[in-house]
C-alpha cells in the first residue's frame, strides 16, 4: 500500500500542476465574463515558448533555464491572449469561435515557427528541464515525507500555492469582488463604477499568462520539447476542471488534483493490484464523464458565472 | 436592404482577402516569396487533374461539418462537437462495413445510415441536457469529443483487431470509392461521397426554408421565449436541432471511413475535421449552398499547403494561421457590419 502511494502520489501531483495552472486562468477569464475555449491554445503557446526559450538560452542561464522560461512563456502567455481579448470585448465577436480561432493559431504559430527555427515538425529535446527533488525537512516527516514530498516537482507545489493566492484574491480582495461582479451582472457593476471593459481585459490577460505558465510546465516537466502533439487536449481537461470545480480557484484546484489522478492511474495503473484489471479507457474518458455528471446535477449542480459568454455593451439593457 | 445583403455577401470575401494578405505577409517576413509560396499552394490545390481530386476529396467531410455546424448555428445552438461525432460516425460506419454481410444494395447505405445514426446519438446527448436540465451545449460537446475519441481508440484496438492500430479495410460491398472518378483524376482517392455532401446541403436548405420543422427551429434561434409563447416545442426543438446537426456530422465521418480511407486508425489527438467545420459554417454565413463554397476553398487551401513546403519552402501550418485568421477577421466583422449599418441610419 505504501509503494503504490509513493508510487501514485508523486505522479498524480506531476500531471496535475500544468492542470491547475491553467485551470486557474479559466476561473479567471469565466469570472470576469468571458469564457475561454482557447485554454488549450494558450497552453500551446505556452509550451512553445519554453521549450524554444530554454533550448536558446540554456549556455546561458545553466540551472536557472527553466525557471526563466516558464516565466518567459507566462508573459507571451499575456499577450498573446489579448488577441482574444480584443476580438470577444471589443470587438464583441462570438467567445467560443474566438477561442476556437486562438486554438488553431496558436498551434499554426507553433508549428510553423518550429519548422521555420528548426527545420523539422519537432524541437530537440531541451538539456535543462524542471528534475525532481526532494522537498527540504518536510520530506523527512515518517510516512507523509516520502509519499509527499520526495521525488516531486517543485512546480506541483508552486502551482497549489498559486491556487490559495487566485482564492485571496478572489474572494478576500476588492479586485476579486470587482471581477467576479463583472462577470455575474456588468450592467449594476457598470453602474457602480467599475470598468467592465478593464476587469474582462485584466481576467483574460491573467488566464493567458497562467494558460501559458500551464502549458510550458507541462513542456518542461512531462515532454521535454515541442511538437504538433506536445499538448493534445490538456487545455479542454483544464477547461473540464473550471466546471467540475464549479469556477471556484480551490475547486478547480481540487478538480484538476483528481483528474490528474486520473491520468496517472491510467499510466501506473499496470504496476497496482485491482486497477489492472479497469481497462485503461475508462480512467481516460473519466474527467469528461464526471464534467458532464456535473453539469447535469448529478454530482452537484454547477452554476457558470451569469453573464460568462455576453459581450457587455454600455447602455444595451 | 440591398446594401445589407451586399454586406452580408462582402464580408466573408473580404475576410479571405485579409486572410491571404496576412499570410503573404508572414512569408516575407520570414524570408519566403509570397509569390511562390502562392503559385505552390495553387498548384497544390488545381494543378492537374490528380490534384484536383484530392481536392474535391478533402472538401466533401468539410460540407458535412459546416452543414452540421451550420444547421445548429441557425438555432441559436453551437455544437463544437462535430469532431467527436465525425469519429463515432466513422467508427460506425466501418463497424458496420466489416461486420455486416450483404449485397451493395444493402450494405452500403446500411453504413451510411449507421454513421449518421452513430453522429446523431452522439448529439443527443448534449441535446437533451440543453432541452431539459438547461445546460450549455459547448462544454458537453466538447466533452464528447474526448470520450468519443478515447471510446473509439479503444474499441478500434479491443475489439475490431486484435490490438492493432489500424483495422482491416472495409469489404468493397459497403465502400464509396469509385474507379471511375479515380480514373478520370489520374487515381486519386475522388469518391461518390462528394454527391451525397451536395445532396445534404440540399436537404438542409430544404429543411430550413420549405418545412415547418425548420421554421420552427429558426424562430428558436432567434426568440427562444416568444417561440414557446407561440406555442411551440422549444425542448423538442433543441434536441431535433442537435440531432439533425449529429446526423451531417456523423455522415462526415463515413465519407472518410468508406469513401477515402477504407478504414479507421487509432487517433493520438483531435481529427480537425469538425473543428475546422467551424470555420467553413463561419465563413458560410450559415447559409448550406455558401458552406458548399467555404468548404470548397479551405478543402482547396488545406490540399494545397501540401505542395507548399517542396514547392516553394514554406511549412504548410502557413494555412494554418490563414484559416484562424480569417475566422477572426469574420467573427470580429460584425462590428464593421454594425458600423456601417448605424452610419446607413444616421444618413437618412
Amino acid at each position: 500500500m505504501f509503494d503504490i502511494l509513493q508510487s501514485i502520489v508523486p505522479t498524480a501531483l506531476f500531471y496535475s500542476a500544468p492542470l491547475i495552472f491553467t485551470a486557474l486562468g479559466g476561473v479567471f477569464s469565466e469570472r470576469s465574463g468571458v469564457v475561454n475555449i482557447g485554454l488549450e491554445g494558450l497552453m500551446v503557446m505556452g509550451a512553445f515558448v519554453g521549450i524554444v526559450f530554454n533550448l536558446t538560452f540554456a549556455d546561458v542561464l545553466g540551472a536557472w533555464t527553466p525557471w526563466v522560461s516558464i516565466i518567459a512563456a507566462t508573459v507571451v502567455g499575456a499577450i498573446f491572449s489579448i488577441v482574444h481579448a480584443v476580438a470577444s470585448i471589443t470587438f464583441r465577436s462570438d467567445q467560443t469561435i474566438s477561442g476556437v480561432a486562438i486554438n488553431m493559431l496558436a498551434l499554426g504559430l507553433g508549428v510553423y515557427l518550429t519548422k521555420l527555427w528548426y527545420g523539422k515538425g519537432q524541437t530537440d529535446m531541451v538539456q535543462q528541464p524542471f528534475y525532481t527533488t526532494d522537498i527540504p525537512l518536510l520530506s523527512e516527516i515518517p510516512i507523509i515525507g516520502p509519499i509527499f514530498f520526495q521525488g516531486v516537482y517543485v512546480t506541483s507545489y508552486l502551482a497549489i500555492i498559486i491556487a490559495f493566492i487566485a482564492w485571496y484574491v478572489l474572494y478576500k480582495t476588492s479586485f476579486g469582488l470587482r471581477l467576479r461582479a463583472v462577470g455575474e451582472h456588468p450592467m449594476a457593476a457598470d453602474t457602480n463604477g467599475i470598468n467592465v471593459y478593464k476587469m474582462r481585459y485584466i481576467g483574460v490577460i491573467l488566464s493567458g499568462a497562467l494558460g501559458g505558465l500551464g502549458g510550458s510546465v507541462f513542456a518542461l516537466t512531462i515532454v521535454s520539447n515541442f511538437s504538433h502533439s506536445t499538448i493534445v487536449g490538456q487545455g479542454f481537461m483544464a477547461l473540464a476542471a473550471v466546471i467540475f470545480g464549479k469556477w471556484h480557484p480551490l475547486g478547480a484546484m481540487g478538480a484538476a488534483l483528481f483528474f490528474g489522478l486520473a491520468q496517472s492511474l491510467s499510466v501506473v495503473s499496470a504496476g497496482v493490484p485491482l486497477l489492472a484489471d479497469v481497462p485503461q479507457v475508462y480512467l481516460l474518458i473519466a474527467p469528461y464523464v464526471l464534467t458532464i455528471l456535473a453539469l447535469a446535477g448529478f454530482i452537484g449542480r454547477a452554476e457558470a458565472p451569469k453573464a460568462s459568454g455576453i459581450p457587455y455593451i454600455k447602455g444595451n439593457r | 436592404m440591398a446594401n445589407k445583403r451586399l454586406i452580408t455577401f462582402l464580408i466573408p470575401i473580404i475576410s479571405v482577402i485579409l486572410g491571404l494578405i496576412a499570410g503573404a505577409i508572414i512569408m516575407l517576413v520570414s524570408g519566403y516569396n509570397p509569390i511562390v509560396g502562392y503559385t505552390a499552394l495553387w498548384n497544390g490545390a488545381f494543378g492537374d487533374s490528380y490534384t484536383i481530386g484530392e481536392t474535391v476529396r478533402r472538401t466533401t467531410p468539410y460540407i458535412l461539418t459546416g452543414l452540421s455546424i451550420a444547421f445548429a448555428f441557425r438555432s441559436g445552438l453551437f455544437n463544437i462537437g462535430a469532431e467527436g461525432q465525425v469519429i463515432v460516425g466513422w467508427l460506425a460506419a466501418i463497424w458496420v462495413g466489416l461486420a455486416v454481410d450483404a449485397p451493395m444494395i444493402i450494405h452500403l447505405p446500411l453504413a451510411i445510415l449507421a454513421s449518421v445514426a452513430a453522429g446523431a446519438l452522439w448529439s443527443f446527448v448534449p441535446g437533451i441536457l440543453k432541452a431539459k436540465l438547461g445546460v450549455h451545449e459547448v462544454i458537453v460537446t466538447i466533452m464528447m469529443n474526448y470520450i468519443a475519441l478515447f471510446s473509439a481508440n479503444e474499441i478500434i484496438r479491443s475489439v475490431l483487431t486484435d490490438g492493432a492500430t489500424t483495422t482491416e479495410p472495409i469489404s468493397a460491398t459497403a465502400s464509396l470509392a469509385s474507379p471511375w472518378l479515380q480514373s478520370i483524376t489520374f487515381y486519386s482517392r475522388m469518391h461518390y461521397g462528394i454527391l451525397i455532401a451536395l445532396f445534404a446541403a440540399v436537404i438542409m436548405w430544404f429543411i430550413i426554408e420549405r418545412t415547418t420543422l425548420g421554421y420552427e427551429l429558426k424562430a428558436v434561434g432567434y426568440n427562444k421565449h416568444a417561440s414557446k409563447y407561440a406555442g411551440m416545442n422549444v425542448s423538442k426543438n433543441i434536441v431535433l436541432t442537435m440531432v439533425i446537426s449529429g446526423g451531417f456530422a456523423g455522415l462526415a465521418g463515413a465519407m472518410e471511413g468508406l469513401g477515402t480511407y477504407g478504414t479507421i486508425s487509432v487517433m493520438s489527438g483531435n481529427i480537425n475535421i469538425g473543428f475546422d467545420g467551424i470555420a467553413v459554417a463561419l465563413l458560410g454565413a450559415n447559409n448550406p449552398f455558401a458552406v458548399v463554397f467555404a468548404a470548397f476553398l479551405f478543402g482547396a487551401l488545406k490540399e494545397g499547403a501540401g505542395e507548399m513546403p517542396t514547392g516553394a519552402g514554406v511549412p504548410t501550418e502557413l494555412v494554418d494561421i490563414i484559416i484562424a485568421l480569417i475566422i477572426f477577421f469574420v467573427a470580429s466583422s460584425y462590428i464593421i457590419r454594425w458600423a456601417l449599418l448605424r452610419f446607413k441610419k444616421g444618413e437618412k
